[in-house]
């Protein structure tokens, strides 16, 4: 029996070896398979039980989380902010604590303060996977953008990928960073000097402040989602404003003549920042990054359970190890 | 009380430039001589401090007791208890208390309540503004008549600067500091670390430096234009610094504190979200720390205070966001400062004893901070060569909220007498 390969929580890539990363990624692959059949199961979790603490609203990964445990054959149980003990003053302490009680397996959850999940993971013997914690980070958000510019540039060592907008408060920004940083890609971020964080050179990666020149750079744009609440907070005067200044519209795209990738984790907020030509257009890889959630959702689940990588892919086959 | 001469110890008393082998001689409460070959008066209870430092106890200008209103976190006399473990003879409680300590009634309570304890001293400092609310004077004539020594609306800034400007001119009448908790609000807001590398990483709301220094500089400033005394709380940035030597070269009247985790700790001790490391204003760079050290040395920052903020035990077992600021600091603020800084070579005992005792001391115009015969027998006896390690659960203080946890230290006060009284002696004596 060899040691587990990755430990007991992912609460960030920034923690990860390029190693553990490429291995996620290689075991996504198999799971792209599963549900792309008429019945979208494997046993590989049978039996296990899964909580989705979820302190923040949120649809797309949430689902794509459920899909991942219910594909692989977990028993999940969803619990959001509202409604529960924790709007009426449980600590995140004590709702841990509660739910290590009822004998569960893992943990996926989301939460507004940055640090969250790593202070759960401390806590708690079972699995914790950071869906999103404050500012800091969005693992699995940034294995599925990874695994996204590997399926459609074949590789990810020596790309040029700018992340665009609001990266100051973007948990996406930085598990990108992490990960790009890892697997050898060159890293960018654009935006007005309101929304990067202060130093983040010091990161390694390279700062534009003109959309221009990003475009110029880059070989895929990362379209960050500015979320409105940040023009009431005075980091930008006008969400117009902000679109003729750092919008990816299809007119600064068309000056440079190499087809550039488009991602963007989603929501989008159409005409703010990308536009809708751009969004829908033949470059964006937008919905397979939503495809590739599911199945590297389901690769974190399988390898954090235990489960054996190099099984992974009889476990598609034959109905997997537990 | 049977007179103490305490005998053969290295005496240090900055208020005298005495630094030597001597006795000290403890009579009625007060220093009596300090000398060799002294007389031994009858009666007379001797104790060997060979090996060890007498120096005046030390004295904390900033600490937070949480009494009256959170006395399940510390009380006046908890906190004194802690005080003379940490070989604190004198502290001044800050006023946030619930309610704030802003009227003479609330001022006269706590030196009720640091009498009744009987141990360190505790003398209030009164709130600049009614209810801390930065909007109109408290009285400070009558607080000072009960018993305060200073004012401040420590915990919060004060925004208003034409308030800063009434306050500093008002003050001069008692001769009392008006000490400055020094943080531009719309820039600090929401920020629970220092703006930074380390910040930008963990995804936290940084504090800027500029915050805290376009406040030293505006007090700094109308410390000038009235000749008022301001007192600057917890300097934590190299910027501040440069505005303190400036202000200080044209001869303003202004004074200034670190506390001991601002000397030692930076920003990096927040990483993995350690919110023992959390704290107003932030721990910043490795080049700030270098800056307080150098600034101690120099006396453009006058004094060691401790910042004492006790936390409930669980307080701080929350998201970095959701806890609260501060740690206690009374039981490690010498042994931090004497292992990090003396034994480090950045400042020698009797420096550091000054900035500890006599300085602060002097910046608050208290008595104390002194061997001289004829003053209150404030004392410490320091066991240097002691090695300790940090452990919460023996502390005095209620609360355990602290980010030396486990740290091996050096120093530490073997006696702490508060006229002329034990209001502390370690488990093991020194040369035991």
């Amino acid at each position: 029996m060899t040691a587990p390969p990755l430990g007991k929580d992912l609460v960030g890539l920034e923690d990860l070896s390029a190693d553990q990363i490429r291995l996620i990624l290689d075991t996504a692959e198999p799971f792209k398979e599963v549900s792309e059949r008429p019945i979208k199961k494997v046993p590989a979790l049978r039996g296990k039980t899964i909580v989705n603490l979820f302190f923040e609203a949120s649809t797309r990964t949430r689902i794509s989380f459920e899909f991942a445990e219910k594909r692989l054959s977990a028993d999940t149980v969803n619990v959001a902010a509202s409604g529960s003990s924790v709007q009426k003053g449980e600590t995140l302490v004590d709702t841990a604590r509660n739910l290590e009680a009822m004998r569960i397996d893992m943990v996926v959850i989301r939460h507004p303060s940055s640090g969250a999940a790593e202070f759960l993971g401390n806590r708690i013997r079972s699995n914790v996977i950071n869906a999103g914690d404050g500012k800091h980070e969005h693992p699995t958000q940034g294995l599925l953008d990874l695994l996204t510019i590997r399926d459609k540039h074949g590789k990810i060592d020596g790309i040029k990928v700018c992340l665009v907008g609001d990266v100051l408060h973007s948990r996406v920004a930085r598990s990108n960073i992490w990960g790009l940083l890892k697997l050898g890609a060159e890293v960018g971020v654009c935006g007005p000097d309101t929304l990067l964080p202060r130093g983040i050179e010091e990161l390694g990666v390279c700062r534009f402040r003109r959309i221009e020149e990003a475009i110029e750079w880059a070989d895929v744009l990362n379209v960050l989602r500015l979320q409105l609440e940040r023009m009431e907070m005075g980091f930008i005067p006008s969400v117009r404003e902000y679109y003729r200044v750092f919008g990816v519209t299809a007119e600064r795209l068309e000056k440079v003549a190499r087809p550039m990738t488009i991602m963007h984790p989603g929501p989008m907020n159409r005409g703010v920042e990308i536009d809708s030509r751009v969004a829908d257009g033949p470059h964006s890889v937008i919905l397979d990054q939503v495809t590739n959630g599911v199945a590297v959702r389901m690769a974190v689940l399988y390898l954090l359970a235990g489960g054996r990588p190099e099984l992974a892919d009889a476990a598609k086959r034959s109905g997997g190890l537990e | 009380m049977r007179p103490l001469l305490l005998k053969g110890g290295r005496v240090i008393d900055p208020s005298r430039g005495f630094d030597q082998v001597a006795d000290v001689l403890i009579q009625d409460g007060k220093i009596a001589a300090v000398g060799t070959g002294l007389g031994l008066p009858d009666g007379a209870e001797v104790r060997d401090v060979r090996g060890n430092v007498v120096a005046p106890g030390l004295v904390d200008v900033h600490v937070h007791l949480r009494e009256p209103g959170n006395e399940d976190v510390e009380t006046i006399a908890s906190g004194a208890r802690a005080a003379a473990a940490g070989g604190f003879t004198t502290v001044c409680a800050m006023p946030n208390t619930d309610p704030v300590t802003d009227n003479q009634a609330a001022v006269g309570f706590i030196v009720r309540q640091s009498a009744r304890a009987g141990l360190t001293r505790v003398y209030p400092i009164g709130a600049i503004s009614v209810g801390q609310k930065g909007e109109r004077l408290s009285e400070f004539g009558e607080m000072v008549g009960a018993g305060a020594v200073a004012v401040s609306d420590d915990g919060k800034p004060v925004v208003s600067s034409h308030l800063m400007r009434t306050a500093l001119e008002y003050a001069r009448t008692f001769a009392i500091p008006v000490a400055d908790h020094c943080e531009e609000p719309t820039l600090a807001a929401g920020g629970v670390m220092h703006e930074g590398l380390v910040a930008a990483r963990l995804g936290l709301k940084g504090i800027p430096a500029a915050a805290e220094e376009i406040m030293v500089g505006r007090d700094v400033l109308l410390a000038g234009l009235t000749g008022g005394h301001v007192h600057l709380c917890h300097v934590s940035t190299r910027g501040s610094v440069a505005l303190i030597r400036s202000a200080k070269e044209q001869g303003v009247r202004v004074t200034a504190e670190v506390t001991p985790h601002h000397l030692t700790l930076t920003e990096r001790d927040c990483e993995r979200y350690d919110t023992h490391a959390k704290m107003n204003p932030p721990l910043r760079e490795a080049a700030d720390v270098a800056a307080l050290r150098q600034a101690l040395k120099e006396g453009v920052i006058d004094c060691i205070a401790s910042d004492h903020a006790p936390h409930a035990y669980d307080a701080k077992e929350a998201a970095f966001d959701d806890a609260p600021f501060g740690i206690v600091g009374l039981e490690t603020a010498f042994a931090v400062a004497y292992t990090e800084l003396g034994a480090g070579g950045i400042l020698t005992l009797a420096e550091l004893v000054h900035r500890m005792s006599t300085a602060p001391a002097a910046a608050f115009r208290l008595p104390g901070g002194t061997l001289k015969p004829g003053a209150a027998a404030d004392v410490v006896v320091l066991d240097v060569a002691a090695r300790w390690t940090v452990d919460p659960a023996a502390f005095f203080s209620k609360s355990r909220n602290t980010p030396f946890s486990g740290r091996a230290l050096a120093g530490r006060a073997a006696l702490t007498l508060v006229g002329g009284k034990v209001a502390h002696q370690a488990e093991a004596p020194a040369g035991s």
